[in-house]
């Protein structure tokens, strides 16, 4: 299969989202499948951002852990991510404003300075932004990608601006590609173009619109990263689509919002990150006790607290599970990706709805934010609208209405506000079946057993219908891979690369959550030989999920904690790891300590030094083993300085802003 | 003026009577909406009741129309997604000083700055009751209380003055020793098209020994008495609201006829959204796939 890793890095501000968009839908349209991931940081303008578009000929699950062009928008840039290309690959940056030190790079890989002012001097004054335009027509040629198509995206993405605009780009984008086109040769990528139009489209953009068609009439939120795009799409497409969308003062008010508008009978759906969805939870339990379907979505970010909000983790699960006092109904389901977020939004609607009873989408981060190329066919407009048991009149002879009359299915007949004859009152004090509170005069024990047991039966009923997990792959392969929500893809991968480097590997991914499959996933894994559950938070809290409700321990697990998202080599070496009987090392490894390094200059010493040597020495007297690192001036190369970072701890034992070259103790 | 009701009072009655203490203020609330609902002819089924917890946020059990008996402070949020759902019922949101002075004030403040169509009636009492009588946030100053033994050290909030600067569009007051005054401001609140407020002084007869019957009887005067009162004058509402010692305004302090929230909404339109048919057609469904391609 062929693919290609392009990373684009840059200053937030720099445009290099568009930038990215452009080049991807470029590929996409001509038939390539794209998958990217935005490294980004919570900030307007400035900090690191790290985007990396991965396209291939076949489906991608993951961004992968290549990179063969880099497009680099500044210094920064050149020296963290220049030493990733391969060979084969280049570095295209802007020689007006940056430079690039070849001692950087790999063997066989091309140095491509753009002279932009140069390029773009026919083209008048422009804006500082336009620079990724050239940048972009270059990666064009070297990609092997056509011109004509990008002109198609270019005139898209800036059609609301004017033809004047979109003429400018395709103009700037002509001149990056014709500079190119004369001084180099591309990098040999012979592409099969199948031009199949394939959606390119987010976790959150495919909830929106599956929450769209299945219904969505209200949706509410309170921004927060990694979930606003979800209010965004719903925003700017409530109109048509007949949504009404209401950020409101806290998650307290859209969750209570979203309940009374889905008890009164309107699909409702609300969105949240962790925090957010911390401030929800009691309203969650009201929907339980209410029996008012209404669909919740939390995009998990990296936590505890504000946490790191721009970076990916899958941390929050023992919040949703434990989310509200008392034992209620409620339904989690985990996307495993794009397509099926789109679909979940769809079931969890309808499981809503049939069972009365909120349900929980739980994403991340990665699922929520990160484009890829899906399936034309895998999303459709007549999804299943299943509303459940709905009662639309009720004559008098009916005799009096019991909206929580007991019944096996432990679901009641739900009349609408409205509907003549069927008054009631939904009370979060417990109740009998006509809503007559049980909680204070009228307690009645065996009435409040009925009530919880037909509740609770509706979550039973609930999971016959949920598809079983499935073990995918070889049926006795050496080892078991776990996973939930968003990394089935990169798992998949992970899988694919160990079975080339011969060692037997199958799947089990679980997307719901609660009610759970218990014998069904125990049958599967007690016949498996060696399990391992891959997540990313610090406590394997799957994994200790999977314990509780089956009994059943999971042999390792591969846990990842620092933001960024799994990638197959990181998986790959893992696994091998643990098959080799190796310890799992917390140490700071060289590339992390590169990275230290730069915290470090970015966050004290501005950004003109760059580390340049490592040296790792050994401890002496019970002290830890430490990186040596030494720090040199970008323009000139000479040292500055040396920095101490203890490889146990992290700690940063010392900066000494005069070069000397035995260790600094603490 | 007698109250001409339109529907018998009967036809709220549900079967559950209030379990409110005797002498309890809230009695003479839950019969003045009543009565408000009769002189509008409002059926049981387009009247739809939300209260949060406290005492008073039992009333919607103990009357005959659509209701939910929500959380604690959260009732004006739990409303407002219901008026959003369904814009033809009337929602009246009935609860406590607590629930909605307190807990809830949040939700109060930002649902009078949307100015939605909701009639909010809270029972005020300056004491949480159901809590056995700690200190709130209408308690007044120096009060002691089961939590303030030392005497209150915080100013009461005053919610008169609190939905004026807030936005709120039909801002009054009643008092649970005056029905059929209060039927009167209920009915003109629920009638009016935007953020209604009804402050009801409600004694409470077990926890509060100082706001009793007798000492708002000593202290209450109607605003629609006084000739020089103007209930559109906003600058004169903000004085009037003010006012406490040994006079004490209730009646209609202020109305305007500021757009409403729900006129803004293009999503309600075609009417109210539970109206609307779920799914979406193809030509609308690709367009919106197209923008991803």
């Amino acid at each position: 299969m062929r693919e290609a890793t392009i990373g684009i890095g840059g200053a937030a501000g720099d445009g290099l989202d568009k930038t990215g968009d452009t080049l991807a839908k470029t590929a996409s349209r001509l038939g390539l499948y794209l998958f990217a991931y935005n490294s980004y940081q919570s900030v307007i303008r400035g900090g690191h951002i790290w985007l990396r578009v991965r396209m291939a000929e076949e489906k991608v699950y993951s961004h992968g852990d290549h990179l063969n062009l880099l497009i680099a928008l500044n210094q920064d840039t050149i020296e963290r991510h220049a030493r990733e290309v391969e060979p084969g690959g280049a570095v295209l940056f802007n020689s007006d404003k940056l430079q690039c030190d070849p001692a950087l790079l790999s063997d066989n890989v091309l140095v491509v300075p753009l002279p932009v002012s140069t390029i773009t001097k026919p083209l008048g004054k422009l804006q500082p932004i336009m620079q990724n335009t050239v940048g972009l027509g270059a990666a064009i040629f070297f990609l092997g990608l056509e011109f004509d198509v990008i002109t198609e995206v270019l005139a898209d993405t800036f059609k609301h601006k004017g033809q004047a605009v979109v003429d400018q780009n395709v103009q700037i984008a002509r001149a990056g590609f014709d500079y190119a086109k004369e001084h180099f040769v591309p990098l040999g990528y012979e592409w099969k173009f199948t031009r199949v139009r394939r959606p390119f489209i987010t976790g959150n953009e495919a909830i929106s619109l599956g929450a769209a068609s299945a219904g969505c009439k209200f949706y509410s939120a309170y921004p927060m990263t990694p979930a606003s795009s979800i209010l965004h799409w719903m925003v700017a497409h409530a109109e048509r689509c007949g949504i009404l969308v209401k950020q409101c003062e806290d998650e307290i008010a859209v969750a209570n919002m979203a309940v009374g508008a889905g008890l009164a009978g309107v699909r409702a759906m609300c969105g949240t990150s962790g925090g957010g969805f911390a401030l929800m939870t009691e309203a969650i339990g009201q929907a339980g006790m209410v029996e008012a379907p209404v669909v919740f979505v939390t995009v998990q970010r990296g936590g505890s607290s504000t946490g790191i909000p721009t970076k990916t983790e899958q941390a929050d699960l023992n919040q949703v599970i434990g989310a509200s006092q008392g034992d209620f109904p409620r339904i989690i389901i985990a996307p495993s990706d794009v397509t099926d977020a789109f679909h979940s939004a769809v079931e969890a609607f309808n499981l809503a709805e049939k069972y009365q009873l909120p349900v929980i989408i739980i994403s991340d981060l990665l699922l929520s934010e990160h484009p890829e190329t899906i399936e034309a066919d895998a999303l459709r407009h007549d999804v299943p609208i299943e509303r459940g048991e709905l009662v639309t009149q009720w004559p008098e002879e009916n005799g009096n209405y019991k909206r929580f009359a007991f019944t096996k299915s432990g679901v009641s007949p739900r009349a609408l506000p409205g509907t003549e004859n069927t008054v009631y009152v939904a009370a979060t004090d417990d109740h009998d079946e006509e809503g007559i509170l049980i909680s204070d005069v009228f307690t009645s024990p065996p009435v409040r057993r009925k009530i919880q047991e037909k509740r609770m039966t509706k979550v039973e009923r609930a999971l016959q219908e949920l598809p079983g997990p499935k073990l995918e792959g070889p049926e006795d392969a050496e080892v078991t891979l776990i996973g939930w929500g968003s990394s089935k893809g990169v798992i998949k991968e992970a899988a694919t690369l160990l079975q080339e480097q011969g060692i037997s590997v199958n799947q089990v991914h679980f997307k719901y959550l609660h009610p759970f499959h218990a014998s069904a996933s125990l049958g599967i894994l007690q016949n498996c030989r060696k399990t391992i559950c891959v997540e990313c938070n610090y406590t394997g809290q799957f994994a200790r999920h999977l314990r509780a409700e089956t009994g059943y321990s999971v042999h390792e697990t591969i846990l990842k904690y620092d933001g960024e998202p799994l990638e197959p080599a990181y998986i790959v070496r893992n696994v091998r790891a643990i098959l080799n009987g190796m310890p799992r090392s917390l140490d700071v490894n060289p590339e992390e300590a590169r990275e230290m390094a730069y915290h470090y200059i970015r966050s004290r010493l501005g950004d003109s030094l760059r580390p340049t040597l490592f040296e790792r020495i050994p401890g002496q007297n019970g002290d830890e083993p430490t990186w040596r690192i030494e720090l040199a001036t970008r323009e000139t190369g000479e040292t500055r300085g040396e920095l101490t970072i203890g490889v146990e701890t992290g700690a940063t034992y010392s900066w000494k802003p005069v070069a000397v070259s035995k260790r600094q103790g603490a | 003026m007698a109250t001409v009701l339109e529907l018998p009072i009967e036809t709220y009655d549900s079967v559950v009577d209030p379990d409110w203490c005797p002498g309890c203020g809230d009695f003479g609330v839950l019969k003045a909406l009543k009565m408000a609902a009769g002189k509008l002819s409002i059926q049981p089924k387009d009247l739809f009741v939300v209260s949060g917890i406290g005492c008073s946020s039992n009333l919607p059990g103990f009357i005959h129309a659509y209701g939910v008996h929500s959380l604690h402070g959260r009732a004006v949020a739990v409303a407002s997604g219901v008026k959003f759902a369904n814009h033809d019922l009337h929602v009246v949101i009935t609860g406590g000083d607590g629930d909605g002075y307190g807990i809830g004030i949040g939700h109060f403040i930002h649902a009078m700055r949307r100015n939605l169509d909701l009639t909010y009636i809270v029972m005020n009492n300056q004491i949480y009751g159901l809590t056995t009588g700690q200190a709130s946030p209408t308690t007044m100053k120096d009060m002691r209380t089961k939590s303030t033994p030392r005497g209150n050290a915080e100013q009461p909030i005053n919610p008169i003055s609190l939905a004026l600067v807030s936005g709120a569009t039909y801002v009054s007051r009643a008092f649970s020793g005056e029905p059929n005054h209060m039927a009167d401001i209920i009915a003109g609140a629920i009638a009016h098209r935007g953020f209604a407020l009804v402050d009801v002084f409600s004694p409470c007869v077990t926890y509060n020994k100082i706001n009793t019957y007798p000492w708002f009887k000593q202290r209450v005067y109607k605003l629609e008495n006084e000739t020089a009162y103007k209930t559109g004058d906003y600058q004169q509402a903000v004085g009037r609201s003010m006012e406490w010692g040994d006079r004490i305004p209730i009646g209609l302090f202020y109305k305007g006829d500021q757009a409403i929230y729900e006129d803004s909404e293009p999503a309600l339109k075609k009417g109210p959204l539970v109206h609307q048919e779920l799914g979406m057609n193809s030509e609308l469904f690709d367009s919106l796939v197209e923008e991803f391609v």
